[in-house]
């Protein structure tokens, strides 16, 4: 592989765009292909089949065996509202590999000292979210309880295509704040795809296992979806 | 505050190294069969004094993957290896797990 090659891969990864590259496992040639761009003709089925499955391969095209290393954004997890629950979940989700940000525009709430060495804004999720966009490798946890704060980001994770969104409340809570997007224009199959209550249910107490329910609930989202769903 | 889901990232380190002057090869995984912790796609980055970074197993074949990566740092040409437990010299590097695998190598240049 050439340094340059390897340069084009990784800053398309750092901007969270999918890649993948293309090895000839015989001559060794490389060519890099960001998701949207074309590519050699020849491969262009087991190309598109990897961006949509995200999967790497190998795959036997006219009797020359090729790798295709897909690359996809990694998962990252935005959390609106600096409450206990999002102390706790996001420490845990950076053990697990996640990328994590905090949002919460209450100063008192979104210190540094209550999130040392996390990604934290105090901000408006719509002043943030105009930087630092939502995508479809991202999962939104609704933590605030505050329809003023928490109902802009998780409209914005629908239209985004998050593959995760959560919101923390109770029944009733809940229900009023499916029938404010409805209002809004959301759809029955839209609203749906909101997890609330959020978690899954290990009959947690607390906000320590309520971030594992959370970043469990999290993690089979991620892994048992299927991209080409999105 | 810089993202921190590229910290421990091989392909990361692999430029980085590069950059700094030191000679790298990368080992991909091409192919995986049964139990296999690490799926195509993951990658292990070596340089010519052994410092590594990443993974291609559960820790199984990489002494044999960093052992061979220099020989392709050395040679140029890159490598495909494969590692099963039917296969004496992977059993002897510990792949005990039932799985197969198959990692191709390479020079970064």
């Amino acid at each position: 592989m050439k340094l340059d090659d390897l340069r084009r891969l990784n800053t398309a990864r750092q901007q969270r765009q999918t890649v993948l590259r293309i090895t000839d496992l015989h001559g060794g040639h490389d060519s890099i292909v960001v998701e949207g761009e074309a590519c050699d003709p020849l491969l262009a089925v087991p190309v598109s089949a990897a961006f949509r499955s995200g999967k790497s391969g190998s795959s036997e095209i006219a009797g020359r065996t090729y790798l295709i290393d897909v690359q996809v954004p990694p998962p990252q997890i935005v959390v609106i509202g600096a409450v206990n629950v999002g102390q706790v979940l996001a420490q845990m989700a950076q053990l697990a590999g996640f990328a994590v940000r905090v949002i919460d525009p209450r100063m008192a709430f979104a210190t540094p000292q209550r999130f040392p060495n996390i990604e934290l804004y105090s901000d408006w999720p719509d002043e943030v979210f105009a930087t630092r966009p939502l995508d479809a490798y991202t999962a939104l946890v609704a933590l605030s309880h505050d329809p003023k704060i928490d109902d802009f980001p998780i409209a914005e994770a629908l239209r985004a295509g998050c593959f995760y969104v959560g919101a923390l409340g109770g029944r009733k809570s809940h229900s009023l704040r499916l029938q404010r997007l409805a209002e809004k224009g959301f759809s029955a199959a839209d609203l749906e795809r909101i997890r609330g209550p959020i978690g899954l249910d290990i009959g947690a107490i607390g906000p320590a296992e309520i971030a594992i329910a959370i970043l469990a609930e999290i993690i089979q989202s991620l892994r048992r979806r299927s991209i080409a769903a999105i | 505050m810089a993202d921190t889901s590229f910290r421990y990232d091989p392909l990361t380190t692999a430029q980085e190294w590069k950059v700094a002057g030191r000679q790298v090869a990368i080992a991909t995984v091409i192919e995986t069969w049964g139990s296999a912790p690490c799926a195509p796609g993951s990658h292990l980055v070596i340089d010519r004094d052994a410092n590594f970074e990443g993974s291609v197993s559960g820790g199984c074949v990489e002494s044999e993957v960093i052992s061979q990566a220099a020989d392709v740092i050395d040679s140029g040409t890159a490598k495909i290896l494969e590692f099963g437990v039917s296969d004496e010299r992977a059993w002897s590097v510990g792949l005990s797990c039932g799985g197969r695998i198959r990692i191709y190598i390479e020079s970064l240049v």
